[in-house]
């Protein structure tokens, strides 16, 4: 009779023992899972103050950059349309081509020494460069969390918790764009704008 | 084969508890040593009054440090708050924003100090409460990336709670010189009155031995802090370049530094294992020998340059 009630014990204490490592390794993947979201939600802050400071800088230099008014037009549009973006790959896809356009205008305005010298365009560029790394910073966070986060799921034995609970590997934040990968011939594509004007 | 970045904040952590553990065995040891003395004084109060004291002084200066330290040490360094108005300064609060979404923390506050010499230096207890300041050399020496590199770094130092960590270990190093400086006056006057009674050699032996840890642990205590500190170095340099993913940049900003060997003079040698470059100045060469390594809180720049370029090959 002893043997078999220390036998229970031991069983139980077992159980328990396996019940609080499962309910601590649930609530990290539940926690990872959180931040996940949060990391997303801070790419979007950042978008959405790019959004804000185009209307500004496009107005600040449109009287300097009269030659480039085709330029201006495009960043407009490419903001307009990433406003109206809906859902996340539609989104993605339009803030690329308003990152492209973007930089088209900042190599652009290398040409123009009164924009240069000029504090308000300064700033404004300033602050949306600054944006623009914060974009890219906030991006490179969600992938770390992310990845964190799909690690967690696959290695053992949290793998097992995972399954159990049906968690999703995250996608990862990619370039799709091929031209924006390629951000270095974004010369090239000035010089022929240039021809053209 | 050097670790990762997860790998050496997970050691990093397992040193800390190893550090601290050291350094209230040291207060522990001084105090007994002085129970010891009163207990053959024929002062015996039941209680080891000296040891409870003992740890008392360090627990205190380190709560403190933790509470009042950052303020302090700004103060010293007659930091003022970051002025939006100026273009420069404007960029280095866009930086450090960058910088604290790239970390995922809070951003910190932003502090400069009115000096020619670049130097930059972070405080604080950790990513919930946290200062980062920049000299205005260092704003007018760099460029964007630069800057970028030096503050990735000392929001590192904040990030893996180094901040917190130097603040306790400067605090109970204090403490332990405070205490040895006691313990010594202690036994000069114990010793003239023990004259008289006449002790065993057992117990001759044993106050030998603990007045040279009082003699010893200020030394102990001084140099582990620097090795604690110069430990740090290499781990925020390498945990910043992770943060701007641009070693290059850290270590371009290391060579103008390294390259601008005046001393920093607003900030004080108390607060030297905080900056990115200590602030006497000087050269590496000048810190080549054995003993000035072992009594610098950095590594030699050319080190940590090194060690940038070649995470730079390897990304």
């Amino acid at each position: 009779m002893a043997a078999v009630g220390g036998c229970l014990v031991l069983l139980v204490a077992l159980a328990v023992l396996a019940a609080t490592w499962a309910i601590w390794r649930y609530n990290n993947l539940i926690s990872l899972r959180n931040q996940v979201a949060n990391g997303w939600k801070q790419i979007d802050v950042q978008l959405k103050r790019r959004h804000d400071l185009i209307p500004n800088l496009v107005s600040a230099v449109r009287g300097e950059m009269q030659f480039e008014q085709d330029t201006l037009e495009k960043v407009i549009q490419a903001r307009n349309t990433a406003v109206a973006a809906r859902g996340v790959a539609d989104a993605a896809d339009k803030e690329n081509s308003l990152t492209q356009t973007l930089s088209r205008l900042f190599a652009l305005a290398e040409n123009y020494p009164n924009l240069k010298s000029n504090e308000q365009v300064k700033a404004l560029m300033e602050e949306l460069s600054s944006t623009e790394n914060r974009i890219g910073f906030a991006r490179q966070f969600y992938n770390d969390i992310a990845t964190r986060f799909n690690i967690a799921q696959q290695m053992f034995p949290d793998n097992l918790i995972a399954q159990a609970f049906k968690f999703q590997p995250v996608e990862l934040f990619e370039i799709k764009d091929g031209a924006e990968r390629a951000v270095p011939q974004v010369d090239l594509s000035i010089r022929s704008d240039r021809t053209k004007s | 084969m050097p670790l990762n970045i997860y790998e050496q904040q997970k050691r990093n952590l397992a040193n800390t508890r190893l550090f601290i553990a050291g350094f209230v065995a040291l207060l522990a040891v001084l105090g007994m040593g002085a129970d010891g003395l009163l207990y053959a004084g024929g002062f015996s109060p039941g209680l080891p009054l000296a040891t409870l004291g003992a740890l008392a002084v360090g627990g205190l200066s380190a709560w403190w440090s933790l509470r009042e330290g950052d303020k302090a040490v700004l103060e010293s360094a007659a930091a003022v708050p970051l002025d939006p108005s100026d273009p420069r300064q404007r960029v280095l609060d866009h930086v450090v924003e960058e910088m604290a979404i790239a970390a995922g923390m809070p951003k910190p506050a932003i502090y400069v100090v009115p000096d020619p010499d670049p130097n930059a230096f972070a405080t604080g207890v950790g990513p919930e409460r946290s200062s980062i300041a920049v000299t205005r050399g260092l704003l007018e020496t760099l460029d964007r990336d630069e800057l970028q590199g030096v503050v990735a770094h000392e929001m590192s130092h904040v990030r893996n709670y180094d901040v917190r960590l130097m603040t306790v270990v400067a605090a109970l190093a204090g403490a332990i010189l405070l205490l040895a400086d006691w313990s010594r006056r202690g036994v000069w006057w114990g010793g003239r009155r023990r004259d008289s009674e006449g002790k065993g050699g057992l117990g001759i032996l044993f106050f030998a031995l603990w007045f040279l840890a009082v003699l010893l642990a200020p030394i102990i205590a001084q140099i582990v802090s620097l090795a604690v500190s110069r430990q740090r170095e290499y781990l925020a340099d390498a945990s910043g370049a992770e943060l701007t993913r641009h070693p290059l940049a850290l270590a371009s900003a290391l060579q103008k530094i390294a390259a601008a060997v005046e001393p920093t003079r607003s900030i004080k040698q108390g607060i030297a294992h905080l900056c990115i470059e200590d602030p006497r100045g000087g050269t590496d060469d000048e810190r080549q020998s054995w003993f000035a390594g072992l009594m610098s809180t950095h590594p030699p720049m050319a080190n940590r340059i090194a060690l940038l370029k070649e995470m730079a090959y390897r990304a």
